[in-house]
């Protein structure tokens, strides 16, 4: 907290705070906050709050802002508790510093819960001090005061004092113990539980600099990389001369990579090997780079081709596999005595995150000293990689969190970041690299693709006794790529008399990742969708078969089935019509501590091309929507999302990406969004994160009415693999 | 190739840049707009939708020649204080999600506006069907272009 005139520049202005609060240091250790690098802050209403002279209050924004609308989200917590006035709060968006605000990764719909707890205890030790400051002056006990938003009341003698006249003194008091600070009643909430627009809109509506694509350092270079199609391929020559001589070029060096050779490659394995070339303007470079005659050494990637493991995942689920991760009672044996087997194999495939914003970031480096501008999700994880890569310290390194036009996990991973690093150091100017949207497509981390053969059984009153499900994916024995394992209590296990749940592994030379719900977003397409035929097969309404199956659990109070039969409810499903052509289906899943289940409603015409009219959703997560607005915003983004994911493929020929851009990786249109109905259960559970649990349900919600609408099954995605489209 | 004159936001400009030069990489780097988004560079997902003459326009495929004397209208002259009536529903509507495609988006939706005070679902559809938003925020987009076209006519 900290007196300070306004329309300073940020930098003037954090010094002059730390000046003018340098005896504020509230002894709030061991903070329940669970940091992406298991760090425990001490955290500080002075890290967060400042209450200026004017009577503003600025409240910084801790974590990356991706779209998920944590800018704005995070910052009403904190105003909620010390009851700012939000029209006078002013968001500043903090720079990495760990120690100072907590962990700073954007990532696994971690925000909400991380943040909930403790930024409302930061905003109310705040409060408690400004309460406590005003009690003295006038002399009367400090129970005796309240607050109305930005001011101290005497309830007896109807005083009262702004905070921004009890800030300077309040700053010098001994602090309030956090974990006993009194917090809110939820129903007194006066922002909290509110739509609150983001603060960042007017900025954007006008076309302000945001982003890491718009930061401009004087002097800086202009970057690109060009490196090998085939995925860690080395440069053995290429025709640096000409092109140290085209127009505006001033460097042009080879990058030798700082690639692990582990056989599992991790998410974010170092910087792949390549061309860099640094000019005036980025069409310089990027028209330079049209120029170039690379021979590459691809290396050991370049015999993969999509085909190939095609080839091999079919061999493999024929095969026994390699793997038990999790088996109950007999599976095998349940299958064998069961009176109807159903049986099915899935597929779906590599996609890439195709954030709208290319990977970039500026650096500069000056006196051993390094200053970034990075759209990173994850921007501690990319300063321990600039300092094992440049052996640059850690305190060396100051990281700005820019805007990020859109990350779904790509920017969980850093090496843009890097890459600018070093070529700032090795030129010893500041660089801004920017990749083009085909070094994107071309160097992502893919959500891996992956195979499931399934087996259930049936006894004569076509009841569920046994499943069995055989996962064929890519790793090496069981250690498996980044986003490419499942969990072995996956459902229906604990569900069922007799489990079994297998994997088999395939090498992989390629960088895979997490993409927004990594793992669930085909683990809940697979499993949704098969357990629709199972129900189909025993004749049941694929609802009250889930319903029945999720009562075996010991557990009644089965958020899962009170989203399930909230959404039945919502989308009128007992009822709803049955037209040729037309189907509705229902799927559910949990991922990221959130509870969903979708109803989509969809027509499929004569060529097989699918409009989805609707997708009723309704989820938990928990007892408290913090921003209803973006909240909302979030639901329809991961639908439209989801269904793109159903038309997106990324394969592979002779170990190259063969997609290149938007027009052969689509995302969905304006004229292809469905009518979204979202719906949110309250429930007695701490809130948590939207980012990514609204998602899963979706596919195969639109999967089982396709196959309502037409008898066929969905299998294989993109969904032109089993012969259908988006009209 | 000699200086050409561009004229942007009411304001010509003298560019002297190689003639390949796309005008998104004029608008960005030599005039220093940043609103207008590099997104695909192949014309496909509308980030960098500047208005040409009052229609929108791909500045990622259009080069200085195409412009020729035509006036350029980026995110940044649409108005003079934000107060345009799309972007002003745009805010109230809170459309934004990263925020990324928008400035495409507002420029697309107000060439429509223009054209058509008053689109159905249908018409605002095939308009803005080309402008990708990788964050999905096209049912708000809808409902801000509604509302942009009833603010008008009060």
């Amino acid at each position: 907290m900290s007196i300070s005139p306004t329309q300073l520049n940020r930098r003037t202005f954090l010094q002059m705070s730390a000046l003018l609060t340098g005896g504020l240091a509230l002894n709030l250790y061991d903070l329940p906050i669970a940091s992406a690098q298991g760090t425990r802050p001490i955290l500080t209403p002075e890290a967060f709050i400042h209450i200026n002279a004017d009577g503003s209050i600025t409240i910084m924004a801790k974590s990356p802002e991706i779209g998920q609308g944590v800018k704005t989200m995070l910052p009403m917590i904190i105003a909620e508790e010390l009851d700012a006035d939000w029209s006078t709060v002013r968001i500043e968006q903090a720079e990495l510093d760990e120690a100072r605000f907590g962990g700073q990764a954007a990532g696994g719909s971690t925000t909400t819960p991380n943040n909930w707890d403790p930024l409302r205890r930061v905003g109310a030790a705040c409060r408690q001090m400004l309460i406590t400051t005003a009690a003295k002056r006038w002399n009367v006990p400090a129970s005796e005061c309240t607050t109305t938003p930005n001011h101290v009341h005497h309830t007896g003698s109807k005083r009262i004092l702004p905070y921004a006249e009890l800030a300077v003194a309040a700053a010098a008091l001994t602090p309030p113990d956090l974990a006993t600070v009194p917090l809110k009643d939820p129903k007194d909430y006066r922002i909290i539980g509110k739509p609150h627009a983001g603060v960042d809109n007017h900025s954007i509506a006008t076309g302000k600099p945001l982003y890491g694509i718009d930061v401009t350092v004087p002097g800086m270079l202009h970057a690109v990389i060009q490196k090998c199609p085939v995925f860690g391929g080395k440069v053995k020559s290429f025709n640096q001369a000409e092109i140290e001589k085209l127009p505006g070029v001033r460097h042009v060096l080879i990058l030798d990579g700082t690639l692990s050779s582990d056989p599992v490659v991790s998410s974010d394995p170092g910087i792949e090997p390549g061309v860099a070339i640094l000019a005036d303007t980025w069409w310089q470079a990027q028209s330079a780079r049209s120029n170039l005659k690379v021979e590459w050494d691809n290396g050991p990637g370049a015999t993969q081709s999509t085909v190939a493991f095609e080839k091999r995942a079919a061999e493999l689920l024929q095969s026994p596999p390699a793997n038990t991760l999790h088996t109950d009672g007999n599976v095998d044996a349940a299958l064998k005595g069961a009176a109807k087997v159903v049986e099915a194999t899935y597929a779906y495939p590599f996609i890439a995150h195709a954030a709208l914003e290319p990977m970039n970031t500026t650096a500069s480096f000056k006196d051993g000293k390094l200053e970034v501008w990075s759209p990173s999700q994850n921007p501690g994880s990319g300063r321990r990689m600039i300092v094992n890569t440049l052996k640059i310290a850690p305190e060396n390194i100051t990281i700005h969190l820019t805007r990020i036009g859109g990350a779904f996990g790509r920017r969980l991973m850093n090496d843009y970041m890097v890459e600018a690093a070093y070529l700032a150091q090795k030129v010893q100017a500041p660089v801004k690299l920017l990749w083009s949207r085909e070094d994107d497509f071309g160097h992502d981390a893919y959500r891996p693709g992956g195979f499931h053969s399934f087996k259930a059984g049936l006894d004569a009153n076509n009841k569920l006794i046994a499943w069995r499900q055989h996962f064929v994916t890519y790793g090496v024995g069981d250690h498996y790529g980044s986003s490419a394992g499942m969990r072995g209590t996956e459902f229906p296990a604990g569900h069922v008399e007799n489990f079994g749940l297998y994997t088999s592994t395939m090498p992989l030379n390629l960088r895979t990742g997490p993409l927004r719900a990594p793992g669930s977003n085909t683990i809940a397409f697979v499993g949704q969708s098969f357990l629709d035929e199972v129900a189909t097969a025993a004749g049941r309404d694929p609802y009250e078969f889930q319903m029945e199956l999720r009562g075996n659990s010991p557990d009644h109070s089965d958020r899962l089935s009170n989203v399930l039969a909230s959404v039945a409810e919502r989308s009128n499903w007992s009822n709803r019509p049955k037209t040729p052509g037309r189907g509705m289906g229902i799927a559910c899943y949990a991922s990221h501590q959130g509870f969903f289940a979708e109803v989509a409603d969809v027509s499929v015409d004569a060529k097989n091309q699918i409009t989805v009219h609707k997708v009723w959703v309704v989820g938990d997560i928990g007892s408290q929507i913090i921003n209803p607005g973006a909240a909302e915003n979030m639901v329809y983004g991961s639908v439209i999302d989801g269904l793109s994911q159903m038309i997106q493929e990324i394969t592979l020929d002779n170990g190259a990406i063969q997609q290149t851009n938007y027009n052969h990786h689509p995302v969905m249109r304006m004229r292809q969004t469905p009518i979204i109905d979202a719906w949110f259960l309250k429930t007695d559970h701490p809130p948590t994160g939207l980012g990514e649990p609204a998602l899963p349900p979706l596919l195969p919600a639109v999967a089982n009415a396709v196959f309502a609408a037409t008898g066929k099954r969905i299998r294989t995605l993109p969904l032109s693999r089993s012969g259908f489209s988006f009209a | 190739m000699p200086p050409q004159q561009l004229k942007v936001n009411g304001k010509v400009h003298t560019v002297d840049v190689a003639p390949d030069t796309p005008l998104l990489w004029i608008l960005r780097d030599t005039l220093d707009l940043k609103g207008t988004k590099y997104g695909c560079g192949i014309g496909n997902c509308g980030a960098c939708t500047v208005l040409l003459a009052g229609k929108p326009a791909r500045s990622c495929q259009t080069l200085l020649d195409d412009v020729g004397t035509d006036p350029v209208t980026t995110i940044e002259g649409l108005s003079l204080d934000g107060n345009h009536p799309v972007q002003l529903a745009w805010q109230e509507i809170d459309v934004p999600q990263c925020g990324y495609c928008q400035a495409g988006q507002i420029l697309a939706a107000s060439a429509l506006l223009a054209a058509t005070p008053h689109p159905t679902d249908a018409q605002i559809d095939a308009a803005m069907s080309s402008n990708i938003c990788r964050c999905g925020t096209y049912p708000r987009i809808r409902q801000a272009i509604h509302k942009a076209a009833s603010s008008t006519t009060k």
